[in-house]
């Protein structure tokens, strides 16, 4: 049903855990849906320097994480924002169809973290 | 790697006994039980004996069976069946909340179609109250259909007494009993029960065949239509061969029934008593009294962790066994019958089921206890909702469906 990359991320998370002096964190998903990804920053000079996440969800919530966390790493701000979900899919070489739109939010928590930085830093 | 098998309330493997007696029906004895000549007459026999043989099992009459494709065909028939050839008589079905997708559906369907259902509720350990059950019959009431022991929790419904509440106000009583059958001893007669459904892969059996009992004198209406088999009552030429298999089935599960779930009893306990010693925070989803459910179920949710991922980690270690999260149902929800317990939703999402069989050892118990705890703290570790202060009323919003 996964992806052999799906599952490498899902079994090898990257870069799982919280930042304690992070500079932005988003939120998204909720309980009632089974998905919540927390995304943790760390910006300096507009650049990613660090990003780390916390995940209750299925496979493809855990490893869209992760994914997202390696993409998001040495970017500008500005590139990170339009790293999309479908982007995030792509890289683990796909989702099942009905993953598409339940678990694959980790795009929108890293905006959400990045939006979270911009508010704490204008 | 090792392979440990703790789903048996999704399917069985064929028992070696049941395949090597329906072998010789696909080749040697292919024939049409409905034809006159030599081939046919070489298997109508083995249809025959394969009706005592579930008879027996459930304590009917081997003309009271009627041979179906599966549990969902039985629960589909007995239901529509009766729904439209008493439909003179009344418009009014009770059944419960947390029944399989096959009733609750067929139920949704008579809704659409002029017929009312009370969905009873149940309590948050899974249970009916038998005062509102009887309180839901009106004049109007044609079908109550209750499901012997439940799939997913395996509580055991008190059939007997709601067996004596159809009586009392003789309104006709259908029971799904893919479940119990097999695992707990059924008898439909000492029930008064009137129409109960038997699934032929859940004991041994492959897929494909199943049976409806319909007791002697139960107005039905045909289901599928096109021969006469079965007495007029189901359409179709015979599943000779896993008609063969469900009666070998049948036997040995009387035969087996105390002896193997006597031990499966034992190490369903000592999977339940070992989980929760070692893990903290977790529900059990049931009653919590283990008389009143299924010997071989195990239902237990592990806060802060999502079923999926549980499944997942579990199949890397050869373990297989099954979940009530929305991302395993196929739907968006957690499973209704979490829902309907009123179980907090993300409990829901974490409810994992261990459905144990015979074949089950205690190494295969061990193994678990060994690798589970240090999944469940690994994906708590990882979970946003481990360790946070407050959870948002949103988040523990109770779900509740039907």
């Amino acid at each position: 049903m996964y992806t052999d990359k799906v599952m490498d991320h899902f079994s090898n998370p990257r870069n799982v855990g919280e930042i304690e002096d992070a500079n932005g964190v988003g939120e998204v998903g909720n309980a009632s849906c089974g998905d919540i990804m927390k995304i943790f920053l760390k910006v300096e000079d507009n650049i990613i320097k660090d990003v780390k996440f916390k995940t209750f969800g299925c496979g493809a919530a855990i490893a869209t994480s992760s994914m997202v966390t390696e993409m998001a790493i040495g970017r500008t701000i500005e590139e990170a924002l339009v790293l999309t979900n479908e982007a995030v899919a792509e890289a683990l070489d796909g989702l099942p169809p009905a993953k598409m739109h339940c678990s694959n939010l980790a795009a929108d928590a890293l905006h959400e973290a990045i939006k979270n930085y911009k508010e704490q830093n204008s | 790697m090792k392979k440990i098998y703790m789903d048996n309330n999704a399917t069985t493997p064929v028992k070696q006994e049941v395949l090597e007696a329906m072998l010789p029906f696909f080749r040697e004895q292919f024939g049409n039980p409905s034809s006159v000549h030599w081939a046919g007459r070489m298997v109508s026999g083995a249809v025959e004996k394969a009706r005592e043989q579930v008879a027996e099992l459930i304590n009917c009459s081997p003309a009271e069976i009627v041979f179906v494709s599966c549990g969902s065909e039985g629960d589909n028939f007995a239901i529509k069946g009766t729904a439209d050839a008493l439909k003179e008589k009344g418009n009014h079905i009770i059944t419960t909340s947390v029944e399989h997708p096959a009733v609750l559906e067929t139920c949704e369907y008579l809704e659409k179609n002029g017929y009312d259902v009370t969905y009873l509720k149940v309590d948050r350990d899974g249970m009916l109250d038998l005062e509102e059950l009887e309180n839901a019959i009106t004049d109007k009431t044609i079908l109550l259909s209750v499901m012997w022991a439940n799939n997913e929790t395996g509580n055991i419904f008190p059939i007997e007494e709601i067996g004596k509440i159809a009586k009392k106000y003789k309104v006709r009583f259908h029971t799904d009993a893919v479940q119990a059958v097999g695992k707990i001893p059924v008898d439909v007669q000492a029930t008064n029960v009137d129409l109960a459904v038997i699934s032929g892969h859940k004991i041994g059996a492959p897929k494909g065949v199943g049976a409806l009992y319909i007791r002697r004198g139960t107005r039905m209406t045909r289901f599928m239509h096109g021969g006469h088999q079965e007495r007029n009552r189901r359409a179709g030429t015979h599943n000779v061969a896993g008609i063969v298999g469900l009666g070998v089935a049948s036997e040995l599960a009387k035969q087996n029934m105390e002896k193997d779930y006597a031990s499966v009893r034992k190490l369903r306990d000592k999977l339940e008593n070992g989980i929760r010693e070692l893990v903290p925070e977790i529900k059990l989803n049931g009653h919590p009294n283990p008389d009143l459910r299924l010997p071989n179920t195990l239902n237990v949710s592990f806060a802060y962790i999502e079923g999926e991922s549980l499944l997942l980690n579990f199949d890397m270690k050869g373990i297989a066994a099954s979940s009530g999260s929305a991302c395993t149902s196929g739907s968006l929800e957690p499973s209704h019958v979490m829902g309907a317990m009123c179980v907090d939703v993300v409990l829901a999402h974490s409810s994992t089921r261990f459905s144990l069989g015979a074949d089950n050892t205690e190494e295969d118990v061990d193994f678990i206890l060994q690798e589970l705890p240090p999944i469940v703290q690994r994906l708590r570790e990882m979970s946003p909702l481990y360790n946070r202060d407050s959870i948002s009323c949103d988040e523990c919003r109770v779900i509740r469906r039907v």
